[in-house]
Order: structure tokens, then sequence, then C-alpha cells
């Protein structure tokens, strides 16, 4: 094992794809010359050349739909995002697009294309660079959306994005890409679609995903020094949502707390608040409890900020809350 | 350029003939209500295509454009009995009956869509010559859409990105005087689509889009450059369409002597006089012709009223490759 830096995982994920396929390229705004607008493409100029790692103007609708375009012509793109915050210029490529060709088409086209970029807030950036739009684009079928808190996990599941034959959204943090984690000296792939259990234990389940999952950790540790033991389902990809392994923790804690940075109205949480009452009712000792953001634009004073966002002791009652402590 | 001979003239008149009936099929099955959703035909832009498929190389070039896209497919080679299925919902369609009327395909014959979204085709388009620019294939796509896209962003963002890359594309605006109820006059303070080229140094003009011979002039030189490393070119087809912009189109916004005037300039007729004067074919050839194409027409209406229906599972099988995909119970 290594230890290495979020950004490096993320480059290495892409370094080691292009090395294997000559139809990947990343392209996108700062990704070449300026290594990256975070890094995370630090050298690939270099090894690749400007033909493979592609700067743009800021024209996120034109290079979404050129690599979108080309997949038609047999390469697997990846665009880097400096944000997702400025994919909304550029959705009607995605959702439209993106999502549609391959049944619209019939089958005869597929799109192999990787959206990448952080997402959610980020410090205090106001109201339009703290967006978390993972629910907006998991409501679209056609595409996949996958979410790391690791550099282990962003490694393993970037390199099976690249490698899928679906679009797929791929969503980092600004403030994940100096986390350190170990990952294996050699090459290794983490499947779509799979939740995993970050830590196990009997009397919560708490599920999250993305950068956020940290507060879930911090709460459990303190919730543990009061003898109360969660279990963390880190979620990994949105869509397809591993929603058995859900179902099978709550099935053996009984309670159950959803964690994400997102506004509350029809977001990722109400999906498994749905999914749960559905499928696990009768092993539900207490009502499902989800800790999202304030129902509002991000603030920028720091105050607000901390009202606004989701916090560790914001877990730690909702935990206390179903276990009526 | 491959000469037009006239042998070229009664291949346009016969292909031209057929996309106009096979349309004018449509507009009368869509009455019926065989065929639903919209409808939009290209009764009277027919030279563009036609002039268009002539400098184009079909072994290689390529096509994408916007949802009035039912006989460019055909043009290039797909079965029109498919195209024709297609719109009935019918398995046997160019997408097994998942696009209908605005979204045709054709992988085989290099037809790219058939998209919906206005102006939403134009960066696909040059992404598509970006793959064959990356690949070193020397193919040239030609990236159509009507006027009313030219007042969309994504049309400057591709325009841009084309050159600065210097991409093997053509991009084809077919003016055919309206977005949808909206004239050219009033979409924009200039009429001269063509000179939106000239802000990012785009080799544009303006070409007569109801005669196949300026046409097919116009795009062998457009698509020379681009195969010749000379990049994109903006050409802006002056057309005209005869029906609405869809079936549900009443047209209070033009006149009807407007729509007769542009009749007398008829891409059909014009073709058909040349062959009659210079005696490529007589009165006689020419029913032969009509009769034939009646025919294939009816034979597309047959094979698309026989055809099956899709099997519900269907709707599953087309979103992913993913073969397994766990889609979301939606039904009890």
């Amino acid at each position: 094992m290594k230890t290495i830096q979020f950004r490096e995982a993320i480059c290495e994920a892409m370094s080691e794809e292009m090395r294997r396929d000559e139809s990947v390229y990343l392209m996108g705004e700062e990704v070449a010359e300026y290594n990256g607008a975070y890094k995370a493409s630090k050298g690939m100029l270099d090894e690749f050349g400007a033909k493979r790692v592609i700067d743009t103007p800021i024209a996120e609708l034109g290079f979404a739909g050129i690599a979108i375009g080309s997949t038609m012509t047999g390469n697997r793109p990846i665009v880097e995002y400096m944000t997702f915050n400025f994919s909304l210029v550029g959705i009607d490529q995605i959702i439209s697009n993106a999502a549609k060709i391959r049944q619209m088409s019939g089958g005869q086209f597929k799109c192999p294309i990787v959206f990448r970029g952080p997402t959610a807030s980020a410090g205090q950036l106001g109201a339009t660079h703290s967006q978390a739009f993972e629910s907006w684009f998991a409501n679209t079928p056609g595409l996949k959306v996958v979410v790391p808190s690791n550099p282990y996990d962003a490694k393993g599941l970037l390199k099976a994005a690249i490698r899928d034959d679906d679009p797929v959204i791929f969503m980092e943090s600004e403030q994940m890409y100096g986390d350190k984690g170990e990952v294996p000296e050699g090459e290794y792939i983490i499947p779509l679609g799979v939740a995993d259990i970050k830590r196990e234990g009997t009397d919560v389940t708490i599920v999250s995903f993305g950068k956020i999952i940290k507060e879930a950790y911090k709460a459990a540790d303190e919730l543990e020094k009061e003898g109360i033991s969660c279990e963390i389902i880190d979620l990994r990809t949105v869509r397809p949502m591993d929603r058995k392994a859900i179902v099978e923790s709550v099935k053996k804690t009984n309670r159950l707390v959803v964690l994400e940075e997102a506004w509350p109205f029809g977001n990722v949480a109400t999906e498994i608040t749905y999914l749960i009452q559905s499928e696990a009712f009768d092993y539900l000792d207490a009502p499902v409890v989800r800790i999202n953001t304030a129902d509002t634009p991000a603030p920028y004073s720091p105050v607000l900020l901390e009202e606004w966002l989701p916090n560790h002791e914001d877990v730690i009652k909702a935990v206390k809350k179903v276990l009526y402590k | 350029m491959q000469k037009i001979t006239k042998e070229v003239y009664l291949k346009w008149y016969e292909d031209m003939l057929f996309w106009r009936k096979f349309e004018d099929k449509l507009a009368a099955v869509y009455i019926q209500q065989k065929v639903r959703g919209f409808l939009h035909l290209y009764n009277g832009q027919e030279a563009v295509l036609a002039g268009a498929l002539h400098a184009m190389d079909l072994t290689k070039d390529k096509m994408i454009t916007a949802y009035r896209n039912h006989v460019q497919p055909i043009g290039m080679g797909v079965d029109p009995n498919r195209v024709m299925a297609e719109l009935y919902g019918k398995v046997t369609g160019t997408s097994h009956g998942m696009g209908g009327s605005m979204h045709i395909f054709s992988k085989e014959f290099r037809f790219y869509g058939g998209h919906g979204i206005v102006g939403g085709q134009i960066p696909l388009g040059a992404g598509i010559a970006f793959g064959d620019k990356y690949h070193g294939v020397d193919g040239v796509t030609l990236c159509c859409f009507g006027d009313g896209a030219a007042r969309q962003g994504s049309l400057h963002e591709t325009f841009n990105l084309a050159m600065l890359w210097n991409l093997p594309v053509v991009f084809v605006c077919e003016n055919n005087g309206y977005a949808m109820g909206t004239s050219v006059e009033r979409t924009a303070n200039h009429t001269e689509i063509w000179k939106l080229g000239l802000g990012y140094d785009m080799p544009c003009g303006p070409v007569d889009g109801m005669n196949p011979v300026k046409v097919a002039e116009a795009f062998d030189e457009a698509i020379t450059r681009a195969r010749t490393g000379g990049g994109p070119t903006f050409l802006e087809l002056k057309t005209y369409r005869y029906r609405g912009h869809s079936m549900s189109d009443a047209q209070h916004y033009r006149t009807k002597s407007e729509v007769e005037e542009y009749k007398k300039i008829d891409p059909i007729t014009q073709v058909k006089e040349i062959i009659l004067d210079k005696k490529y074919a007589s009165e006689e050839d020419i029913k032969v012709i009509d009769k034939r194409v009646k025919e294939r027409v009816a034979e597309c209406e047959k094979f698309a009223e026989e055809s099956p229906f899709p099997e519900k599972q269907q709707l599953y099988d087309m979103v992913y490759e993913q073969e397994d995909y766990p889609f979301i119970q939606h039904k009890l």
C-alpha cells in the first residue's frame, strides 16, 4: 500500500486508463497547461500531449457536446468541470444527449463518457458555488452517478467509470482533494453500484456519500463513547443505488439516519426514505430521519453557513432521535 | 465532385420526388392517427439534401441534423421501410420504435440523428468530426440545423471550438424562413445568417437552396476544404418549407401567395424541366418514374402497417449498455 492524496488518486486513475486505451482523452478548463484547477491532472499534458489532454475555453455547453459527439465516432472522453456548478450551462447536453442517445437510437450508439469535477459546498463560496446536484443527475435514466468519499474509492471507482460503456457523472469535492489515504500499489477496480459498509454497528444505520460522510464518522466516534454503535454505509454510487445493502442494514439495526449535503426537497435521502418504508416498514423502530442542508441557497457569512450545512452534531441529534434518547 | 450528368439529374428527380411523396404519405397517415407525436416535413427543402449527397463521399462522410429528419437517412442509404416503421412505433423501425419522428438514427449509414432540442445537435456534429480527426479518419461531418437554431448559444460555442481545433465539419443552416412561426426578420437585427461565420474567421456564404446544382457546388468546396485540413465552413442554404413547422401549425404567420411564389422555383419542378429541356427523358419516362415512386411509398406504408409493435421488455433494454441495470420497479 501507499499513501496518496485524493487528487493523486484521480490523476492515477485517469493516467492508467489513458495508457490502457488510446480512445480515452481528458478535456476541460485548465486541465492541461495549468495542470488542473485543483491539480488533479498534474503531469498529464507532459505524458500524453495536447492531443489527449485538452484545454478548453470557458464554454461548458460546447465542449460537453463535442465530447458527447466524439463518443459516436469511437472516443471515451473524460470531461472535467471545474465544478458541477458550471455544468448547468451545459446540462442540456448531458440530459438530452448523453443520457438519451442510446435509447433514442434503439441501442445503435452507446455513450461511454465521464463527466467529473467537484460538487457541493467548499467553504464560503456563496450561493452559486455551493450546490449539490447529485439528485438532479440521479433522477435521469441513462446516467450513472458516482460520489466517492476517499482516495481508495475514488481511484477504483473512477477507473470503473472510465471503462463503463454508459455515461457516468463522477462527483468529487474541492475539500477532499488534499485528503490522504492508502491505495494498493497495483491496479484495482471498484465496481459501480456497490455500497461499502465503512463501519459496522448494531444500533443505527447511517447512510451517506461524498465528503459529508466525514461528519458521520465524527458523530459515530462520539456516540461510541456513550455506548451507541453506528453502522455507516457509504453509497459510493448514487445511481444505480445499492438498495439491498441499505435494506439489509436497516433490517439489522431497525433505525435509519440519512446524511446528504443537498437541499431537502426530492433528494437522494428522500429516495432512500421511500425505499425503507416500502421494503423494511415492519423492521423500523422509529421514523427515518434525514439530515440535509437548509432549504435555502447557501449563504456567505460564516455563522449562517454553519447553520446551513449539516455537521456531526446534527448527526448525533438525529441518531439520538431515532433511538428515543 | 462527380460531374452532374443526365444520370444525376434523373436520380435527383426520382430521389426528391420520393422524399416529397414519402412526407406526403406521412402527413396522410398522421391525419389518420397512425403516426403520432410531432411531425416535421421536409417538403420544399429537397434540393439541399440532393446537392449535399452528390458532394459527399457516402463511404465515410457523416450527417447530423435536427428533427426534420425523415428523408436524410433515406438519402444516405437507409431502407425507407424502416424509417416509415419508426414513425409507426414499430419494432422494425430504425430505432425499434424508441425514437419516433424526431429521432431517426443509422450507425450503419453514418446518419447521427435526428435531434429534438433546437441547436442541441450542433456541438454533437463538431464532436463527431472531432472523433474522426482524433482517429485519423478523413470523413467530413455535415452538421445541419435550421434558422431558429442559429440563435442558440450552442452554435456560437461550437463555431469557436470547431475553428480553434480545426475540425473537419461543414455547418449547414437550412434557412427556410421561419423558426416555427417566427420569421428570420423577427429573431435578430440582421437576416444574413451566413455572416455569423465572419466573427469566427470561418469561411462562409449564402447558397441558393432551391437549386441542387448550386448546392452541390457549394458543398463540394466546403467538404474538400474540411477533408484537406482546411477546417470548418458555414453555409446558409436559402430554402423554403411548404408545409407548416409541424402538422399542428395553422400557418397564420405567412400568406398563401408567398408559398405559391416559392413553388414556382420548386426544386423538383426545376430538375424536371431541365430533364425535359435537355431531352434526358420523355414525359412518358417521367410517368414511369412517378409510378415507381408511388409504388415504393405504398410499399413503405404496407411494411410499417404490417410490422409488429415492440415487446414491453424493450422499454428496459435500450437505456443502458449494462445488461443487468437494476431499474426501479414502477408498477405493482
